[in-house]
């Protein structure tokens, strides 16, 4: 014949007839993409741009010449010299009847703008429907997100197929059968007591408003819609506000690299927080005697009895006079400032930029140090980047995932997502993790080894490549150093030998290790609970020694992923804002590095010690040694461990300044508080954990006197001395960027023009017509012998273990529906609805043993503190543990934690540490915002 | 802007604490039931029905709590657990404040055979004999139909049931289907059973050889849409390995009782027919599609299949036999692959066809039951043998599954192109006393419905397209002129509401709103013939596609029954 090889056959263009035109389609390609693509428009409902094409609604329907019935275009495939018609008499009474079907059942009542179906009913010109509709069907508004209208349902499983196809939360399905057939929510409950975790992707996915934001707001006209990046976590989802008057109506997700439109209930439904009746609109400046102490009673209600307002002018000059008074007394090391990592890269340049050129010192640092410190140390040390080296979508390549240490479902859930997805084409799933997780069920296997036990595992699985020959030896050989001693190492953790410690059987282990070492790519993600421990930095070690030796890294599908927490740690810290290294990690103490940041900022000299991390600054500020600090979106008297001691520190300091939108712990204790902006209130680029430069736009207006945080740093330091001068919209952050660009390599090819363009691009970036570099160390490592350095590891257990006094260990960590310290989103009315109350949650033997229940008031207590919250049941906490998250002020779990320190890293051990849990105790009040009181009101 | 609360009192709605993870965790008690029931069958996907099945027969119902606790035994989503619960008729799903059922059940058929001998009045009677204990409900054809009307107490049938009779099996607690006597393993053996196979085997039959005889008899598919069979193997047979067989025991067109006359017979004839086509096509794994109904017909499978492997005359491919739970849609050939791989029974949208994806995604070679219980005869009597019989020019042999008004109703293995007229007279002994041949049904439910005055239409394979009616699976359901083509054209269709599978719009929206029309006094005519249009041109598949038909035939052919 043709002598094409199969390949190239399948890449011919397939020619047919549409509608009489002659047409070429793509392989690949359906009847409707190619309609689609030359304008002719058929009907579709169940169809929907991204999906899996389920065929269900017929709505549309085309004739095929010769076929005996006709067929669904957005599953039929085009051959060569089909005739097919869209609108021929008989295609076209099929579309109309099946909308005239539709139609019928359809209630009264509308629940949206935007229904599907009224679009092709209008359309195809369908009229009256001539049948009797169906027997009325309840509505479901038992969930605080979504209102559930099933009256308005046409059964076309859009909302299943993005429960369970796109997020894979296996919630939603279609029961019964025939016309009884219907949407159900796990086995037919209330949406508000399922599994439900309001992703909202079936929200987006519905055609007709059968699934809509709960509270009406799909029938308000939107005045505008603004593009964005969503504030909450890593994963760095793009999203799309609808704005009215000056308020978000809701957000839908937008097509990004990261997230493809998916979201999750944090990015779709918890930006309230920015109308809060508690934001802060004027500067305020303590009140003259008004004593702060680390044991307060916060209520934001009450902020005018320690604080009066003024003017920003006297803000500004106070905040920044006494700032410079202590400096120039006390010298650089006197003070000190925490910047963020939820602010944009723009503001955390410029903040680390003033502490080191207004205050003169390297005292900078940031949530990071809570973190990842610990995998950016080993990550360093070994490859000599930071930054991951594959993106979170790549598992979608990879025929083996490992994840260790990362509740992704919880803490990145759209990240989770493509785990799921890429489980569901095939892929092994290794879970490990003390703590069963909703993504065991996906996984190949699950190891619930014990807690603090990451090195005896990862030792035990490298024992086992090294004695069945199955590392990489090429390329041990070509790309890495150190591996003779790492196989030394190793030789003391034989499986068996390590069965026992990590309560993983032997054979698991080893299975578990075949497996990683011998697939085609195999990628490792991992959380805090590698990093938050006194050890992890050699838990992260040990992982990059598996990837290593196995050659796991360097190529899509393989690699290692920490998966970043705030929605911009790694630009931050990509900024600087780190107490040893200027941006793109250039070290302090190095006089070239210097030299240049010295012409770059126009300062004659800059300080060559590397400064203090975070927990060592509450340290020096206890010790007296720093007098005076700025702290712009970082809530340290929530976050840091042993809350009492870093309340106690903030308290004793003789100036604190704090830039936020709400009165957080930390703004309690200052002397001037700087009302700042709300991430929709402001323009500013965010680095995702995919290392991608995203853009977020202002949507909305500040409330009162607020102003953008670049703006307030700025004046800041003008005040300190600094002659700034960014000009331009959105007080200069373009002209920030573009400094930006000068001060880092690894995004010279990202123009802030090319940035407003594209909304993303991800570095490394070397030109402007790079694409960016989505798998990194390809080649080579970016160490001086470019080659990748083994670090063994041994086993060091927690700083404090349990004992018959404090007999349970101490989990902390996040819930889904809230961030961090709980600033924003419990401020945010849905979120604060689904988990109004603090919780410890345990195994419910465990509750059984101290005679509790679910619900049972208990307290919590360490050598440092004590906490009284409700007990929650959850089979997945392992047995001797409980975990608590740490948003809540009622029970601040950091009260709690041990601030015992990772040698390497200096990051806290919040992942372990011992606790005693008895029934009973007395709750702290809800003040003025938490528990669920923006939405309900008591019957 | 206000915020709008909401006052508390709804599911979830409460300022307390969240005090258990989102929506249902299992119940360590119920787990610890259902780990026990289980013991160490495989947890895989494509079980699920049948340990649905295992939980439905022990406890009588399936609960809520079971669910829970089965989805996370098998590592499934519990909504997927329970999607499939509900699909099918015979799992009595018990949510939280449900009454359970009670330990007996009794079915009373209420398709079109069993609806004319009197099913509705037995019903009504037996609801009020039997009692509270006892729950009486309708159930589609149970396949039966020559022992109209059938009641199936728990899962025995009985037939030509009154309400004394009914009571009586419940009194005396006879709740099993006991088969009749059939040609068992050793006697089908001792008969010449089994030696075409070994030959095969043995290499004394060639492989070409056999599909050829196949595709010279002309046999044609027999569970309804007539592909001929030497091809289909030969199709399936230039597939990809590893290739699959379902044979599709799912006998559920209403008025069709063949196959399982057969198989409470001579079942190792069918189990032989089957073996060959597997051997003859490649196949790697069989599966056989029972429905749920044949409670005695599973217990003669389950015998001799496990004898044939004990004492197996030849190697043979591994054969697994599955359990339907009550689900017409499942004969449909790709609805019962998905419910084989435990799934609802959802038809597919073709292409592909399922001989190139089928059965969890191989090439499939499907078969209903009778289509291989010819192939031994065939072989061994010749392709020439099967040919030769047929009348009017047409060839080969039907089974027909006779029903309804004739004195001597049963399965008729007769020529194919036989008119109904013939069948009647020839092979039914006639009408019943006083009754007059008024019309027919050719194909069970999906045929269409044909006048007397069309009695002398050959019957087979493409001969009534013409008309409007197909063959199907030659159930012959005969109405008299005690009966109106509107009622049964009403039964057909509130049947095919009924177990429609819901997925597409026509079907599912359809068939519902053809049911309403049809209950008006006066037919609203030319929306009942603009609806059945577009469910023939969109449904997915055969149910919708021929669920208009009944109700066209009577407009066409009966018109006096609508003025």
């Amino acid at each position: 014949m043709t002598g094409l090889s199969k390949n190239e056959i399948d890449a011919l263009p397939i020619d047919f007839t549409l509608d009489g035109r002659k047409v070429t389609a793509h392989r690949g390609e359906t009847l409707i993409q190619v309609a689609d693509r030359h304008g002719v428009e058929i009907p579709r409902l169940c169809y929907k741009d991204g999906y899996r094409p389920d065929g269900n609604c017929r709505a549309c329907m085309v004739e095929i010449k010769g076929e005996r019935v006709l067929a669904p275009s957005c599953c039929r495939y085009p051959k060569d010299g089909m005739e097919v018609s869209t609108s021929s008499e008989r295609a076209i009474a099929s579309q109309r009847m099946v909308l005239e079907l539709l139609l019928s059942d359809m209630p009264e009542e509308r629940y949206t703008l935007t229904s599907e179906l009224q679009h092709w009913v209008d359309k195809l010109k369908v009229g009256a429907p001539r049948f009797a509709p169906r027997s009325k069907v309840a509505g479901d508004l038992s969930h605080p997100a979504i209102a559930v209208n099933l009256d308005a349902c046409i059964q076309c499983t859009r909302c299943v197929r993005a429960c369970r196809e796109v997020q894979v939360n296996d919630v939603i399905g279609y029961a019964f059968r025939g016309e009884h057939s219907k949407i159900v929510f796990d086995l037919d409950d209330p949406m508000g007591i399922s599994t439900c975790v309001a992703c909202g992707e079936c929200v987006q996915a519905c055609p007709t408003g059968a699934l809509m934001p709960a509270r009406g707001v799909g029938m308000e006209v939107p005045d505008k819609a603004v593009d964005s990046v969503c504030p909450f976590c890593g994963v760095g989802c793009q999203l799309t506000y609808f704005v009215k008057d000056n308020r978000i109506l809701y957000v839908n997700g937008k097509d990004g690299p990261a997230n493809e439109g998916r979201l999750c209930v944090k990015g779709r439904y918890g930006f309230d927080y920015a109308h809060h009746k508690h934001r802060l609109t004027k500067p305020l400046v303590r009140r003259e005697g008004a004593p702060k102490s680390a044991g307060f009673t916060m209520d934001p209600d009450r902020v005018h009895e320690i604080f009066r307002e003024a003017t920003w002018d006297e803000a500004l000059d106070l905040a920044a006079g006494k700032l410079k008074e202590i400096r120039d007394r006390l010298g650089a090391g006197a003070l000190a400032g925490f910047g963020s990592a939820k602010g944009s890269n723009e503001e955390a340049y410029v903040f680390q930029k003033l502490v080191r050129t207004g205050f003169g010192g390297n005292n900078v640092d940031h949530c990071t140090r809570l973190c990842h410190a610990s995998s950016v140390v080993a990550l360093l040390e070994g490859l000599g980047s930071g930054a991951v080296s594959n993106q979170v979508m790549d598992v979608m390549n990879a025929e083996v995932v490992f994840i260790i240490g990362a509740n992704p479902t919880v803490n990145h859930p759209v990240a989770a997502t493509w785990i799921k997805n890429a489980v569901a084409k095939g892929a092994k799933l290794i879970v490990a993790d003390p703590r069963g997780t909703e993504l065991t069920r996906h996984a190949t296997y699950a190891l619930r080894f014990k807690a603090d036990t990451d090195v005896a595992l990862l030792n035990a699985m490298m024992h086992t490549i090294v004695h069945e020959g199955l590392v990489d030896k090429a390329f041990i050989k070509s790309r890495t150093i150190g591996f003779a001693e790492l196989k030394r190492n190793v030789e003391g953790y034989s499986p068996e030998a390590m069965a026992p410690v990590c309560g993983v059987p032997a054979e698991t282990i080893k299975q578990v290790a075949r497996l990683f070492a011998t697939s085609k790519g195999s990628m490792i993600l991992w959380g805090m609970g590698i990093s938050q421990h006194v050890h992890g930095t050699d838990n992260a070690r040990c992982l990059i020694a598996l990837s290593l030796m196995t050659g796991q890294v360097g190529r899509p599908g393989t690699g290692l992923h920490p998966l970043r927490g705030q929605n911009n740690v790694q630009g931050a810290s990509d900024a600087g804002l780190i107490p040893m290294v200027y941006p793109d990690y250039q070290r302090v103490d190095n006089p070239q590095v210097r030299e240049k940041f010295q012409k770059l900022w126009g300062v004659e000299h800059l300080d060559p010690n590397p400064g203090l991390t975070v927990v060592e600054i509450m340290d020096a500020v206890h010790a007296g040694k720093i007098r005076g600090m700025y702290i712009m979106g970082e809530n340290p008297a929530m976050s840091d461990p042993d809350l009492n001691h870093a309340r106690e520190a903030l308290s004793e300091l003789d100036w604190l300044v704090v830039q936020d939108i709400f009165l957080t712990e930390t703004a309690y204790l200052a002397d001037v508080i700087l009302p700042a902006s709300a991430w929709p209130e402001k323009t500013g680029s965010v680095t995702n954990t995919d290392r991608m430069v995203q853009l977020g736009r202002r949507a909305l207006d500040m409330p009162g006197e607020a102003r953008q945080d670049l703006w307030i740093i700025q004046e800041l330091a003008k005040r300190l001395g600094l002659d700034w001068n960014y000009r331009g919209a959105e007080s200069g952050v373009g002209e920030v960027f573009e400094e930006m660009r000068q001060a880092m390599p690894s995004i010279t090819g990202i123009t802030w023009k090319r940035l407003e363009r594209e909304g993303c691009v991800t570095y490394p970036c070397e030109s402007e017509d790079d694409p960016g570099q989505p798998v990194v160390f390809t080649d080579d490592f970016p160490t001086e012998t470019g080659r990748g350095r083994f670090v063994p590891a041994d086993v060091i257990p927690a700083a404090e273990r349990p004992d018959a006094k404090y007999p349970m260990v101490l989990i902390t960590g996040r819930q889904l529906e809230h961030w961090h310290t709980g600033a924003m989103t419990r401020r945010a009315s849905v979120l604060d609805a689904i988990e109004p109350q603090p919780v410890a949650s345990m195994h419910p033997l465990d509750l059984d043993q101290i005679g509790a229940k679910p619900g049972t008031v208990v307290t919590v207590a360490s050598r440092r503190g004590a906490i009284t919250l409700y007990a929650r049941a959850d089979p997945g906490t392992p047995r001797g543990a409980v975990f608590i998250p740490f948003c809540f002020y009622e029970a601040a779990a950091n009260l709690l934690t041990n601030p015992a320190l990772d040698p390497y890293a200096k990051i806290p051990e919040f992942k372990y540490c011992a606790v005693r849990v008895k029934k009973g105790g007395r709750l702290a009040k809800t003040s003025s915002y938490g528990g669920g009181q923006l939405l309900f009101e008591d019957a | 802007m206000e915020m709008k609360k909401i006052a508390l009192g709804g599911v979830r709605q409460t300022k307390g604490p969240r005090v258990t993870m989102k929506g249902r965790t299992a119940d360590p008690k119920v787990l610890a039931e259902v780990l026990a029931l289980l013991g160490d069958e495989p947890r895989r996907r494509d079980l699920l029905i049948e340990h649905l099945h295992r939980i439905q027969d022990r406890y009588g119902h399936v609960s809520a709590a079971h669910i829970v606790a089965l989805a996370q035994l098998m590592k499934l989503a519990m909504t997927e657990v329970y999607e499939v619960a509900t699909f099918y008729h015979h799992f009595d799903v018990v949510r939280e404040g449900d009454v359970p059922p009670p330990a007996v059940t009794v079915r009373v058929c209420d398709s079109l055979s069993c609806e004319m001998a009197g099913s509705q009045g037995l019903m009504a009677m037996l609801k009020g004999v039997l009692g509270k204990g006892v729950r009486v409900i309708p159930a589609p054809c149970v396949g039966r139909c020559e022992s109209a009307p059938v009641a199936v107490v728990a899962q025995n049938p009985v037939c030509n049931a009154t309400a004394e009779a009914v009571q009586k099996r419940v009194k005396e607690n006879a709740l099993k289907d006991t088969p009749p006597a059939y040609i068992d393993y050793k006697t089908y053996r001792a008969g010449g059973g089994y030696q075409l196979l070994a030959d095969c085997l043995a290499g004394k039959r060639d492989v070409e050889a056999i599909i050829q005889a196949m595709e010279e008899s002309g046999l044609r598919g027999l569970g309804g849409a007539g592909f001929p069979a030497g091809r289909k193997w030969r199709i399936v047979r230039g597939e990809r390995a590893p290739r699959l067989m379902a044979v599709n025991l799912d006998e559920g067109e209403p008025g069709t009782f063949k196959d399982r006359y057969y198989l409470e017979r001579d079942p190792h004839r069918f189990l032989e027919g089957m073996i060959i086509a597997a051997w003859a096509v490649g196949i790697a794994e069989v599966y056989v599609y029972l429905r749920d109904e044949y409670h005695g017909v599973r217990a003669i499978l389950e015998r001799e299949i496990a004898r044939l492997q004990a004492n197996a005359p030849c190697p043979l491919p591994p054969v697994f036999l599955r359990r339907g739970a009550g689900a017409y849609i499942c004969g449909e050939e790709s609805a019962m692959i998905e419910s084989i791989e435990g799934k609802r029974g959802m038809p597919r949208l073709r292409p592909p066809y399922v001989a190139e994806v089928g059965l969890f995604g191989r090439p499939t070679l499907e078969h209903n039951m009778e289509t291989v219980y010819w192939v031994r005869d065939i072989v061994e009597k010749g392709a020439a043998w099967f040919a030769s019989q047929g009348r009017h020019g047409r060839k080969g042999l039907r089974s027909f599954s006779v029903s309804g008004r004739v004195r001597e109703p049963g399965v008729k293995l007769a020529p194919a192109g036989i008119t109904v007229r013939e069948l009647i007279d020839e092979y039914c002994g006639g009408m019943l006393d006083g009754h007059a041949f008024y019309g027919y049904l050719p194909g069970g439910a999906s045929g269409g419905i044909l006048p007397a005055s069309l009695g002398d239409v050959p019957l087979d394979f493409d001969t009534l397209n013409p008309h409007g009616c197909f063959i199907g699976s030659a159930a012959v359901i005969i109405l008299s002129n005690f009966d109106r083509a509107r009622d049964a054209a009403r039964n057909v269709m509130k049947f095919f509401s009924e177990e429609s599978c819901g997925q597409c719009t026509p079907c599912r929206v359809g068939t519902s709103k053809a049911l309403q029309l049809l209950d008006q006094p006066r037919w609203n005519k030319p929306l009942l013939e603009e609806l059945g249009a577009a469910m023939m041109d969109a449904s997915i598949c055969g149910l919708g596609q021929a669920a208009p038909n009944p109700v066209n035939c009577v407009i066409k052919y009966f018109p006096q029954e609508l003025d």
